[in-house]
């Protein structure tokens, strides 16, 4: 479990979190969804640390990220997996190395039990005979789920996916989508989830909260979208004529 | 204000990059990579701009010296005390700091934009040690090599010229080379080198490590790499040439 207290961040003087307060369930796909530039990456960016907050409490579990020293926030984060937007992959690393570097790093394994490692988590994400080709070899879609499987090597308790699905066509998506889903069932773990796809929103949002302009602004399952009255919620949700006419019909 | 922003930021990320890396063995791999990319590829470069800097000096010092009163060997003295001086360390080191330094920059400068360095951190990598120390140790170690690779070839392309060109034989040159040498010239060559090799890879590794933005800025930082890291070589060259020859 992940919660948020208060969660202020400006950059130059300018706020980009308002006072967002948050818990996102273990075993649970955790959305946070809004417009461009409403501040979810810098919330997830927040909650792993890369940005330090002005103001707030991030806790893991019941302990609070930033009262932690350098050495338990490193050993904290070996317990994160990460996927980023553009997968993040290093470019001069071949699909084999990638998911390898965190084992190398982080753990006391043999080559040959690393490379079982690596192999199971490849398989995992329906990656086969693709270990020694590099990023710029493989599609779109390849990149993010090495990148998934990466992610998972050190069996991660606690998930990050920044917009998992950009730049992908909708049917990567929606298998990218159940992907995450079923690594967070399957090992029971924190997942967030950073999207503005509606199409993940209704498929594998277990909790979702909506920012806006920096503040949170609604919270709920799937199955509330539908109900929902908030305007700023419905005006992001339903801003197509498409996904009106559904909830229309709906 | 700025520039003392820059400089206090700048020995901030050398306090990250000189921290234990994680495993030592990683570190060793690494460097050993690193020899082979900045240094081995640079031997190519190196052996070429040595070789006709050394022919140039030979041929301009023979037409500037064109008095019966100097000894021909002369010729051979101001090519060896140019090269063994100046040339083969400093000059090196401006011409590694275009190569080596902007490919430093732009690739530490697209790991930044694309997020690779972000993903380190999240694994709990210290980033700037991982990317940084391998280089700076690599470029450390080799240079020296560089140098006096740059000092032989730069000699022998300065004898293959000026005999070939008629402005000295081979024996007044080799007489010229062996006169009144100090052997202390070639340590102060290589001490300079280690210097200037530290400064180019971690002012380089420093622009490239804080890009912020996209593809254009990892260009600039690529451009701002080259010329700090050749203004501040050419600062710290005054400063070694007053403390070690005066």
């Amino acid at each position: 479990m992940i919660k948020v207290v208060n969660v202020w961040k400006s950059f130059t003087e300018r706020p980009v979190l308002k006072g967002i307060s948050a818990t996102f369930d273990k075993g649970k796909t955790n959305l946070i969804i809004g417009q461009s530039g409403s501040g979810k990456t810098v919330l997830m960016k927040s909650i792993v640390g890369l940005h330090d907050v002005d103001e707030g409490e991030i806790y893991y579990n019941d302990q609070d990220f930033n009262s932690l020293d350098s050495k338990g926030k490193k050993k904290l984060r070996q317990q994160v997996g990460m996927l980023f937007q553009g997968g993040a992959l290093f470019d001069s690393a071949t699909v084999e190395e990638n998911v390898m570097y965190p084992l190398d790093m982080f753990s006391e394994k043999t080559y040959e039990e690393k490379i079982e490692r690596v192999n199971f988590c490849l398989k995992r994400v329906n990656i086969e005979n693709a270990n020694k080709l590099f990023p710029s070899e493989i599609s779109g879609g390849m990149k993010k789920r090495v990148a998934i499987a990466r992610a998972i090597a050190l069996n991660p308790r606690f998930l990050f996916c920044d917009e998992p699905n950009s730049g992908l066509d909708p049917k990567t998506s929606i298998i990218i989508d159940n992907l995450i889903k079923e690594i967070t069932e399957e090992y029971d773990i924190t997942t967030i989830v950073n999207t503005h796809d509606m199409n993940s929103v209704m498929g594998i949002g277990d909790k979702i909260i909506f920012i806006h302009q920096g503040e949170k602004w609604w919270e709920g399952t799937k199955e509330d979208v539908l109900n929902s009255d908030n305007k700023e919620f419905n005006d992001f949700v339903f801003a197509s004529k498409l996904a009106r006419k559904i909830k229309g019909i709906l | 204000m700025q520039l003392f922003h820059t400089i206090g930021l700048y020995f901030i990320f050398l306090g990250k990059v000189f921290s234990r890396p994680e495993k030592r063995w990683i570190y060793y791999r690494e460097t050993v990579k690193e020899i082979d990319k900045l240094g081995i590829n640079s031997i190519g470069i190196i052996a070429i701009i040595s070789f006709f800097m050394g022919a140039v000096i030979t041929i301009q010092t023979a037409y500037n010296t064109e008095n019966p009163f100097l000894p021909t060997y002369l010729i051979g003295v101001a090519a060896r005390d140019s090269i063994l001086l100046e040339f083969s360390s400093t000059i090196v080191a401006l011409i590694l700091a275009g190569k080596v330094g902007s490919n430093i920059a732009s690739e530490i400068g697209t790991m930044r934009v694309t997020e690779q360095i972000d993903a380190l951190e999240i694994m709990g990598v210290n980033s700037a040690n991982f990317l940084v120390l391998p280089k700076i140790t690599a470029l450390v170690l080799f240079n020296p090599f560089l140098t006096i690779l740059s000092i032989a070839v730069g000699i022998f392309g300065g004898w293959i010229v000026g005999v070939y060109a008629g402005v000295i034989t081979t024996q007044e040159y080799i007489d010229g080379i062996q006169y009144v040498f100090y052997p202390y010239y070639i340590t102060y060559a290589i001490i300079k080198t280690i210097v200037f090799a530290f400064i180019i890879t971690s002012v380089s590794s420093f622009y490239g490590y804080y890009v912020e933005g996209g593809s254009l800025e990892v260009g600039r930082s690529s451009t701002k790499a080259v010329v700090y890291s050749s203004v501040v070589v050419l600062l710290f060259n005054l400063i070694l040439t007053q403390l070690l020859l005066s």
